[in-house]
């Protein structure tokens, strides 16, 4: 009996695990490709934030989770667009305006998110994700609660990973991302357009960020509350460093932050006594340690956050 | 004579009325787009200013609480400003103020029977020590590493963080340990009102004597020339014999201090004890405070007590036209963009001069000559 028990307790923390690292995951993926054109956006969980409430109020309007995603990566993507224009086109500091993207975007959902849903109302009825068990996939003991019990969007999430270390590593269009971050200068020579390359990173990591937001929003918590990224668009920031700007390493990345998030959930409700802040300061720790060599070299794109001018 | 001296003036007045150019433009924009953020929201934005104006400059207190937002936003700003000039993007004002907030309060709680004038200075200096090192550690990894002060200084805000959450309820917690937070610290170790019946602390004074060290160190001194040198132009001071290594660990250790002091005058000079997420995020603000006011002594100033008035006639602008504070953010935000962006008319501008020029040669050449 102890025996199962254990087992049980593994089976649920890795779901959890799983569950918590989606939206670490979904904003990462995003940054591969803004910070493989040589893009370093801070804004992240700004962008994530918008996505947070533009899912819940597109799923409030429209009445369908799925369209409230939609409403998500579409916000998101308007504000990679956004962010594009400022730091490809008029040459702005990346990290200045990333900083100011995340304040925009607490300004933004904290004052709007009182305007469309009320200050003291109970939160309203929305369509949110359940948990969708995957026929005979969901019955493998130990894999199966752990991997195929989930709601559609992790599946989604999951499914992406291998898209886009393909798009990246083994398309022409994936070459010329990585061309633009390491070499503008090169990239540009053979005729690759480094603006272009660029606004679409940007684009495509926002409306990834913008999923990550509408995750939390629609899946995990399932509803709006002011600031609830509460820093996951940082983690995500650190995820891709410490995954060393590749999606398998971000998946593993995001899975071992997702962890300690986990951990310290179950070390807060355990009354434990051990203190959970010092878990929760582990990936911030681990990607300095990255990238100061002691875990593996982390290399940015060479390119990385430098404004690019055509001669 | 005369008339050249007296043109000069006027050059340099103009000149100075240039510069101002882009951050009145940037507030202006700003402004105008929180309005129609206001407006969509269905309420009045001519009350909402009006109400956050009166707030913040109607009254005595009102005055009072502008100067106290502006203080912690003058030392973030001066701690992002110092960084800048020495070619470093310090973004991490707001864990260094959380540093300097729990150092402070541990040498404020910790020593008892000292006279004001030797406590007092004590925690101030262990707090500016506090930021420091951890704006130091990240100079360290970056020179010893290469490791990107940008992103060490991202993630150890949050470290910070959580260390202060973990201190305030664990080993610093009150007894009997009910609230996350610390014991006051003893009244030796409170930066006093200077203002009465308004929450104005010596903290202002303070922020003033940093913006004068501030520019004495950069302006006037060696070190401080050096460090703008290696920030101007690395290349150049390398061939000059100047220690890049050494301007970085020393000016991260400066801007880690300043952010420390932000720290230090929120808990020693308001709140007077230690609790977690005590900064509504001064940190990031002094970014905005130091890029508008060009990382000038005087600009920094009034950059800080403008986002001193957004902050402090906030909440009179959320009590009266029921506007929600965090429209604030917004303006914040949009006034980085603009200022950040404003290459975007310096090029135009440069671009539409090269084609004049190049369009007529000869008169650009006279008028060189003449």
């Amino acid at each position: 009996m102890a025996d199962i028990h254990w087992v049980n307790e593994v089976v649920n923390f890795l779901s959890a695990d799983l569950r918590t690292a989606m939206p670490l995951l979904l904003a990462a993926t995003g940054l591969i490709f803004t910070e493989r054109a040589g893009i370093v956006n801070i804004g992240v969980e700004g962008m994530m934030l918008v996505g947070s409430l533009a899912g819940v109020a597109g799923s409030f309007f429209l009445g369908n989770a799925w369209l409230g995603v939609l409403v998500a990566v579409v916000a998101g993507g308007l504000l990679g667009l956004f962010f594009a224009y400022l730091v490809v086109t008029a040459r702005a500091d990346q990290v200045v305006i990333g900083t100011a993207f995340n304040i925009l975007g607490l300004g933004l959902t904290t004052s709007f998110a009182r305007v469309i849903f009320g200050v003291n109302t109970a939160p309203p009825q929305i369509d949110s994700f359940k948990p969708v068990a995957i026929p005979v996939l969901a019955k493998i003991p130990i894999l199966g609660p752990v991997l195929f019990n989930h709601s559609e969007l992790v599946y989604l999430s999951l499914i992406l990973m291998p898209l886009v270390h393909f798009f990246l590593f083994r398309t022409t269009t994936g070459l010329k991302i990585r061309a633009v971050g390491e070499n503008p200068r090169a990239a540009d020579t053979v005729g690759i357009n480094v603006f272009k390359i660029r606004y679409g990173a940007c684009i495509v990591g926002g409306a990834l960020a913008g999923m990550a937001g509408s995750y939390l929003s629609l899946s995990l918590l399932n509803f709006f509350t002011e600031n609830m990224t509460a820093g996951r668009g940082f983690i995500a920031l650190a995820a891709v460093i410490f995954g060393k700007w590749t999606p398998a390493g971000v998946l593993g990345a995001a899975m071992l932050f997702g962890a300690g998030d986990a951990l310290q959930y179950r070390l807060q409700a355990a009354n434990s006594g051990i203190p959970y802040q010092l878990l929760l300061m582990i990936p911030y720790i681990l990607t300095i340690a990255a990238l100061a060599g002691f875990v593996g070299r982390a290399v940015a794109p060479a390119a990385s956050g430098q404004p690019y001018e055509k001669e | 004579m005369t008339t050249r001296a007296g043109s000069n003036a006027g050059q340099v007045i103009v000149g100075g009325l240039k510069s101002l150019i882009t951050p009145v433009v940037a507030i202006v924009l700003a402004l105008i787009l929180g309005a129609a953020a206001i407006a969509l929201m269905g309420l009045d934005p001519l009350v909402a200013y009006q109400s956050m104006l009166q707030g913040a400059l109607g009254s005595t207190n009102g005055i009072g609480e502008t100067m106290v937002k502006a203080t912690p936003l003058i030392f973030t700003g001066l701690s992002f400003g110092l960084a800048k000039k020495a070619g470093l993007t310090n973004i991490g004002a707001e864990g260094q103020l959380y540093m300097g907030g729990l150092l402070s309060v541990i040498v404020g709680i910790s020593l008892k029977g000292l006279p004001i004038f030797i406590h007092l200075p004590l925690a101030i200096l262990a707090g500016f020590i506090g930021g420091g090192l951890l704006g130091l550690l990240s100079g360290w990894l970056k020179v010893r590493f290469g490791a990107s002060e940008i992103i060490t200084t991202v993630m150890l805000n949050y470290v910070a963080q959580y260390f202060v959450s973990y201190m305030v309820n664990g080993p610093l917690i009150e007894p009997p340990g009910n609230f996350p937070q610390s014991p006051p610290v003893a009244a030796s170790a409170q930066l006093p009102i200077i203002l009465a019946g308004t929450r104005l602390h010596l903290g202002f004074i303070i922020a003033i004597l940093a913006i004068l060290a501030y520019y004495i160190f950069m302006w006037r001194t060696n070190t401080g020339y050096e460090l703008r040198v290696v920030g101007q132009n690395p290349q150049a001071a390398a061939y000059a014999g100047m220690n890049a290594a050494r301007t970085t660990l020393l000016s991260m250790f400066l801007a880690g201090g300043m952010g420390g002091l932000a720290g230090v005058g929120e808990i020693l000079g308001i709140q007077h004890r230690l609790f977690q997420n005590f900064s509504p995020g001064y940190g990031f603000d002094g970014i905005a405070v130091s890029l508008l006011g060009y990382n000038s002594p005087i600009g920094i100033f009034l950059a800080a007590i403008l986002f001193g008035i957004l902050r402090a006639g906030g909440n009179m602008m959320q009590m009266i036209a029921n506007v929600p504070i965090a429209v604030v953010y917004i303006i914040q935000a949009f006034v980085i963009i603009f200022v950040a962006a404003e290459a975007l008319l310096r090029r135009r501008r440069s671009k539409r001069k090269a084609a004049r020029v190049q369009a007529t040669p000869a008169v650009a050449e006279v008028g060189k000559n003449g």
